[in-house]
């Protein structure tokens, strides 16, 4: 009985304590990267809208996309569950899906440089549950997509 | 081919419309992937595999859509969109759709 006790805990507490410290860490290095990166893409003009304003003259346009899958760590999924049992927000799955699209946010405005240009519209966003793919294993991973249409607007044009 | 998803083509002006394009693919993970997602479940982070099969699989969507259009004689495909949805445990659709058209350079205005 207390052999049981044991494996059945003492695996239980270090994922935990794995996915406590770990997980803690590749967030907070995820954060800081994002950080670097969105100050880097500052100058590429990332918009929503459907149709290009008319005196904007634009050149090289072409599909742009994003996309990441992400996984939450251990200690995040556990407590997320306990705090599902009493209803409320959910934070650790907002930061989750906050880095996973600011990540596909990013990969898209990189391509868009890399295609010299320096704005981006009808950007949409799509998300799927990967985790619930799985079988017998729901688990928090999510694919954030994101694309647009990237386009060159020379500098005269650009400040209009 | 000019793949945008906006409706209309910067600097480009559309003459003929040939009509809604698709493309399609249902892709299903792959056993060592899943193990190494398994992992990363603990630790967090990013699936890096399952992002390659989503480029990969996407990428080839796109291809399907754009070898339609062709067919159609069309050289640009406008209003992309992309929806992915989950058919059985373990495998998703990935399908891409646009409209394909015939688009003409509007002379003078690419100097500008």
């Amino acid at each position: 009985m207390p052999l049981q006790f044991w494996l059945q805990v003492v695996p239980f507490v270090v994922l935990i304590t794995l996915g406590f410290t770990v997980g803690g860490f590749v967030e907070r290095r995820h954060l800081k990267r994002l950080a670097a990166w969105e100050a880097e893409l500052a100058d590429i003009l990332v918009t929503d809208l459907k149709k290009l304003p008319v005196e904007v003259s634009a050149q090289h346009c072409g599909l742009v996309m994003g996309e990441v899958v992400i996984a939450s760590d251990y200690f995040k999924t556990v407590a997320a569950k306990f705090k599902g049992m009493f209803g409320g927000e959910l934070s650790t799955f907002q930061t989750l899906m906050d880095r996973a699209r600011r990540e596909a946010l990013v990969r898209l405005m990189k391509r868009a440089k890399a295609m010299g240009a320096n704005r981006v519209y009808n950007v949409r966003f799509e998300s799927s549950n990967i985790g619930a793919m799985r079988r017998n294993k729901p688990s928090a991973m999510v694919e954030l997509y994101a694309y647009g249409t990237a386009v060159h607007v020379p500098e005269q044009d650009a400040s209009e | 081919m000019i793949v945008v998803n906006t409706e209309t083509i910067p600097g480009y002006e559309i003459v003929a419309l040939k009509g809604l394009v698709q493309g399609n693919t249902i892709r299903a993970k792959h056993l060592g992937r899943d193990m190494a997602a398994g992992l990363k479940n603990l630790l967090g982070g990013e699936l890096r595999g399952y992002t390659e099969l989503l480029i990969e699989a996407r990428r080839q969507a796109l291809e399907r859509m754009l070898a339609q259009a062709e067919q159609l004689e069309a050289n640009a495909v406008v209003n992309v969109r992309f929806t992915t949805s989950a058919v059985t445990q373990g495998a998703a659709e990935l399908y891409a759709y646009g409209t394909a058209v015939v688009a003409h350079e509007i002379a003078g205005k690419a100097e500008a």
